[in-house]
């Protein structure tokens, strides 16, 4: 079977399940891909021949009741993986490897999947192209020198190129939303407490979440249903009822009111981005829902605090990286002149702005006047959320204000590039779930994202509207497979 | 200086200063796991034995916190009479050094799971109330070792993680025996409670002093300096005596006094900057996103009230009542529970010959002696409280004298012997036949007529000398107040 790379997680399952084919052979197939695409850069971490010994076993003793029963498939490289080395795209654990497991991918592993590798990834997931890796840039499938989006970028390349069939990442202000708009796929961020946390390298506590990225919204949600579980480990995790969401899944979404916020309509968004939204609206309204005209009068403000309480957690979060316990030393002549010449060294540009600006706004003097206002401001947009959902059961809102730009582009602006999660990070923010679908394309045949938002919990619905949707839309993804030629 | 107990006044030509302390005690909570992950916490373990991947704080890993070390501080709180907060917040408290893996302290900032509260000090010129600010969760750092690598700082990360109590008294203590009256009494509370086991050796008490100087009568607080980390009652003491002079001095000599952070020099006997408040660590605290707040109901809080044993100041109150013993024996008998628990094993056991002026007297003096001598906790006891009991007993019923008792006491602590079996063994047994020890006095005033006559002229302190011969012809046996009610007789 040639096109074993292209088939949608679920046929994929179907076909092992059906014995049509084995998982030595998909794995086989999928770590071809990989090592004809290594132009890409989507791998920081290769486990290909560890993962093929598993698929092996796997079909020596397969266990067909599993959800993903030898299903090879690749990882953002945020997530802990047993015995196999986990940077976070940074210098600092360059050579970590951690003896245990998150508790998203050992769901992952219990359902029967198999590690090809880890993927590479903005450095401790902070960007929005994928360039600020110390493993390098990566290559969008979608065009020569175009970034995938960040943080997991690496991810979104691989899953938009065939190299992983689905795979995880993780998303603090939209890192797996915006790079799912720009490579044409599909991206859920759960509902904060819904993924643990535990195992995952922390960018900023309040807001990580682990989610899905995936071909169609069907595959969404059978790992969905896989990676959300309660955990005791993770003090944030919260124990409510999770639904068997692709069992679940409906296209029926009749009488669904559906919120359209004005104040999303920012100046100076391109009218193809205007345009894909009105689009959007149409379909929902073609799928039976009701379009309501809503208002989230705190937007504007969502980004500046996003960016003041995602560095501040992560200036502390990152403390750890000293040099001290594992991870990368610079020799120093004493102890405060090692930490300093490891976190210069070991650090990145982006990196280290965020942790000078978390430092900034956390410190005496300045702690109320931006840390806690931010705070204030959070719950005010929190509450916009709130009351939005009196009224309606989701809402509809562009995935990101612009296409995929070119690599280098915004690499010195770091205010154009934070732009870029605008209308994701106020989500986060809210602690929502969101899901990111792909919709059309720009006047460069770029691929464009709606975003759907839902209430917190409320995953069946956003996944079930995403589903509808879909069908109307009917987005092919053009891959030429150029960097292969 | 006068240094009497109830007065500690420092004086420089005509000007008399007081003292003003205040004090931040550390103390370890009692628990086998630490404060967020379940690592053990048993002291002098192997460096780095008892470190979760949690406590050195490798990527991805999450604090979860330990029930019951929220149960202890909440029981410490209601020990020490105070607000327990339903609602408290774990903060981080950021700063860099080798052994604190995280970067970061979790500890609580701005709502402590204890507000205030007050400590009552059984000074010799009457109680005295210590007001409490605050009791606060946190996690001990690990150790670091500079001198057993030549070129290197060791980390030994087992303490990682511990639990701690912070508590923070309020500025109202005058005197160095006020503040060693206060730890006493915190480490006595704490463990009644099994809060904190209040081994100072072993580090789980310690405390940071802070000392002002001001002139006597003013109200106004002057400049404070904190000496950190001091391990000992007798050095806080002595840090107090040597700071506070210090302090005067600068005063006298129209010098300003800086709010600094001290270190006390236990060998020279003097304390020194640390650092100055320029130089203050800007901590960065803010809320621990990892954890949420901590909630506990009226009902948890009514269930650990519940489990609450008697306190040091109800049992004094009722040694009193019940026991008739004096304020002073009482502040004695519970300062410490083990103590307290003896002395009312031995009171059980005396039965009818109770005795408690008796039973007191040999805790208090013999015993305490001896433990003091051994250097041993009176859980620890040589002699059990069954035996010592019997041993009053046995004094009590006429079979032995007080003196003949000590001597059995000596005999008794190897092993823990039954003082009846000495008594048998060793023939001790207490004369109290009347007409054998009429016999023996009747020979004694024939061998000593002369003087049997002066003592019937008037000579009446001859009167010691007939007892002391009868006590010696006995050999110690002879029943004393028999003795002396046969000599009245006789002579």
């Amino acid at each position: 079977m040639s096109d074993i790379i292209s088939l949608t997680l679920v046929d994929l399952v179907k076909n092992i399940k059906d014995k049509k084919i084995s998982s030595e052979e998909t794995t086989k197939a999928f770590i071809d891909r990989g090592e004809k695409s290594r132009n890409l850069n989507t791998y920081i971490t290769e486990d290909f021949s560890n993962a093929l010994l598993k698929a092996k076993a796997f079909d020596q003793k397969p266990n067909f009741n599993l959800k993903l029963p030898g299903i090879p498939m690749a990882v953002k490289d945020l997530f802990c993986t047993n015995g196999v080395k986990t940077t976070a795209g940074s210098k600092i654990l360059n050579n970590f490897i951690p003896p245990y497991e998150s508790t998203v991918t050992q769901n992952i592993w219990n359902e029967g999947a198999i590690l090809l590798g880890k993927l590479n990834c903005d450095e401790f997931a902070m960007g929005s192209s994928n360039e600020t890796s110390f493993f390098g840039n990566v290559q969008s499938p979608i065009d020569k020198d175009l970034v995938p989006g960040g943080s997991s970028g690496g991810s979104a390349s691989a899953l938009a190129a065939n190299i992983t069939p689905i795979t995880i990442g993780t998303d603090t202000g939209g890192s797996i939303r915006q790079p799912a708009s720009f490579t044409g796929t599909v991206g859920l961020k759960p509902t904060y407490g819904s993924c643990s946390r535990y195992g995952i390298v922390a960018f900023a506590s309040s807001l990580d979440q682990a989610g899905p990225m995936s071909k169609n919204v069907k595959d969404c949600a059978l790992l969905q249903e896989i990676i959300s579980t309660y955990d005791d480990k993770d003090s944030t995790s919260i124990d409510f009822k999770r639904n068997a969401y692709s069992k679940e899944l409906t296209n029926n979404i009749k009488g669904k009111k559906i919120g359209i916020p004005n104040e999303y309509r920012v100046d100076g968004m391109p009218k193809e981005i205007e345009d894909l939204w009105s689009k959007g609206i149409e379909y929902a309204k073609d799928c039976g829902a009701k379009i309501v005209e809503i208002s989230l009068p705190h937007t504007n403000y969502a980004l500046p605090t996003y960016y003041i309480v995602a560095p501040a957690e992560a200036s502390s979060n990152l403390a750890r990286y000293d040099g001290v316990k594992y991870g990368f030393r610079s020799k120093g002549e004493n102890l405060i002149d090692m930490y300093e010449k490891t976190r210069s060294e070991g650090f990145g540009e982006e990196v280290q702005r965020r942790i000078m600006i978390g430092t900034y706004v956390l410190s005496s003097g300045y702690y109320d006047a931006y840390y806690l206002k931010a705070q204030k401001v959070r719950k005010l947009i929190k509450n916009d959320f709130d009351e939005a959902y009196k009224k309606v059961d989701a809402i509809i809102t562009p995935s990101t204000p612009s296409a995929a730009f070119k690599i280098g582009e915004k690499t010195n602006d770091p205010v154009s590039m934070y732009l870029n999660d605008i209308f994701t990070v106020p989500v986060n923010l809210a602690g929502l779930p969101a899901i990111s679908i792909p919709a059309g394309v720009d006047a460069k045949g770029y691929p464009l994202g709606l975003q759907i938002i839902g209430k917190a919990f409320d995953e069946q619905n956003i996944l079930n509207i995403a589903y509808a949707m879909e069908e109307k839309i009917e987005f092919k993804n053009k891959i030429t497979d150029w960097w292969i030629k | 200086m006068t240094k009497d107990n109830s007065e500690y006044l420092i004086e420089r030509y005509n000007n008399i200063y007081e003292v003003v302390i205040g004090l931040e005690v550390h103390a370890q909570i009692t628990s086998n796991s630490k404060l967020f992950s379940s690592s053990s916490t048993t002291f002098g373990a192997e460096p780095n034995t008892q470190v979760s991947l949690v406590d050195a704080a490798f990527p991805g890993m999450l604090p979860v916190i330990n029930e019951y070390c929220v149960k202890q501080a909440i029981k410490t709180g209601i020990g020490l009479k105070a607000q327990i907060n339903k609602r408290s917040v774990f903060d981080r408290k950021n700063y860099f050094y080798a052994d604190l893996p995280q970067g970061y302290q979790i500890s609580q900032f701005k709502f402590p799971i204890v507000g205030e509260g007050t400590v009552i000090l059984d000074m010799p010129n009457g109680p005295k109330e210590v007001g409490i600010e605050r009791l606060h969760l946190e996690q001990d750092a690990g150790k670091s070792i500079h001198d057993m690598d030549p070129q290197n700082t060791l980390v030994d990360l087992n303490r990682s993680g511990v639990a701690l109590m912070e508590i923070v008294s309020k500025p109202d203590m005058r005197t160095p025996d006020e503040v060693s009256a206060y730890v006493k009494k915190l480490r006595s509370i704490m463990r009644y409670l099994g809060t904190c086991d209040g081994n100072m050796q072993e580090g789980s008490l310690r405390a940071d002093v802070n000392i002002s100087v001001r002139i006597k009568g003013s109200d106004v607080l002057g400049t404070r300096c904190e000496i950190k980390n001091v391990n000992s009652i007798k050095f806080m003491q002595m840090a107090i005596d040597y700071e506070s002079n210090r302090q005067v001095d600068l005063i006298q000599e129209g010098k300003t006094i800086d709010q600094e952070t001290r270190l006390f020099d236990t060998k020279k006997n003097e304390t020194r900057s640390m650092r100055s408040k320029e130089d203050a660590h800007d901590y960065r605290y803010f809320p621990d996103p990892d954890l949420l707040p901590l909630e506990v109901t009226d009902e948890f809080i009514e269930k650990l009230k519940a489990d609450i044993p008697e306190l040091p100041d109800d049992k004094k109150k009722r040694f009193i009542d019940k026991y008739k013993v004096s304020p002073y024996e009482a502040t004695i008998l519970v300062s410490d529970i083990d103590t307290a628990k003896y002395f009312e094993e031995v009171v059980a056991k005396m039965g009818k010959n109770l005795d408690i002026k008796l039973a007191v007297n040999w805790i208090t003096s013999e015993l305490f002696a001896v433990l003091n001598n051994k250097n041993l906790e009176i859980s620890q006891s040589p002699i059990s409280s069954k035996n010592l009991s019997k041993l009053i007993n046995l004094i009590k019923n006429g079979t032995i004298s007080g003196k003949i008792a000590k001597t059995i006491f000596e005999l008794m602590m190897d092993g823990d012997q039954d003082p009846q079996k000495i008594v048998e063994e060793k023939g001790l047994k207490q004369e109290s036949d009347p007409k054998a020890l009429e016999a023996l006095i009747d020979k004694i005033i024939n061998d000593n007529r002369e003087k049997a006559i002066e003592y019937k002229q008037g000579k009446e302190k001859l009167f010691g000398f007939f007892v002391g011969q009868a006590m010696k012809v006995s050999g110690g046996k002879a029943n004393p107040q028999l003795i002396n009610e046969i000599l009245k007789k006789k002579l």
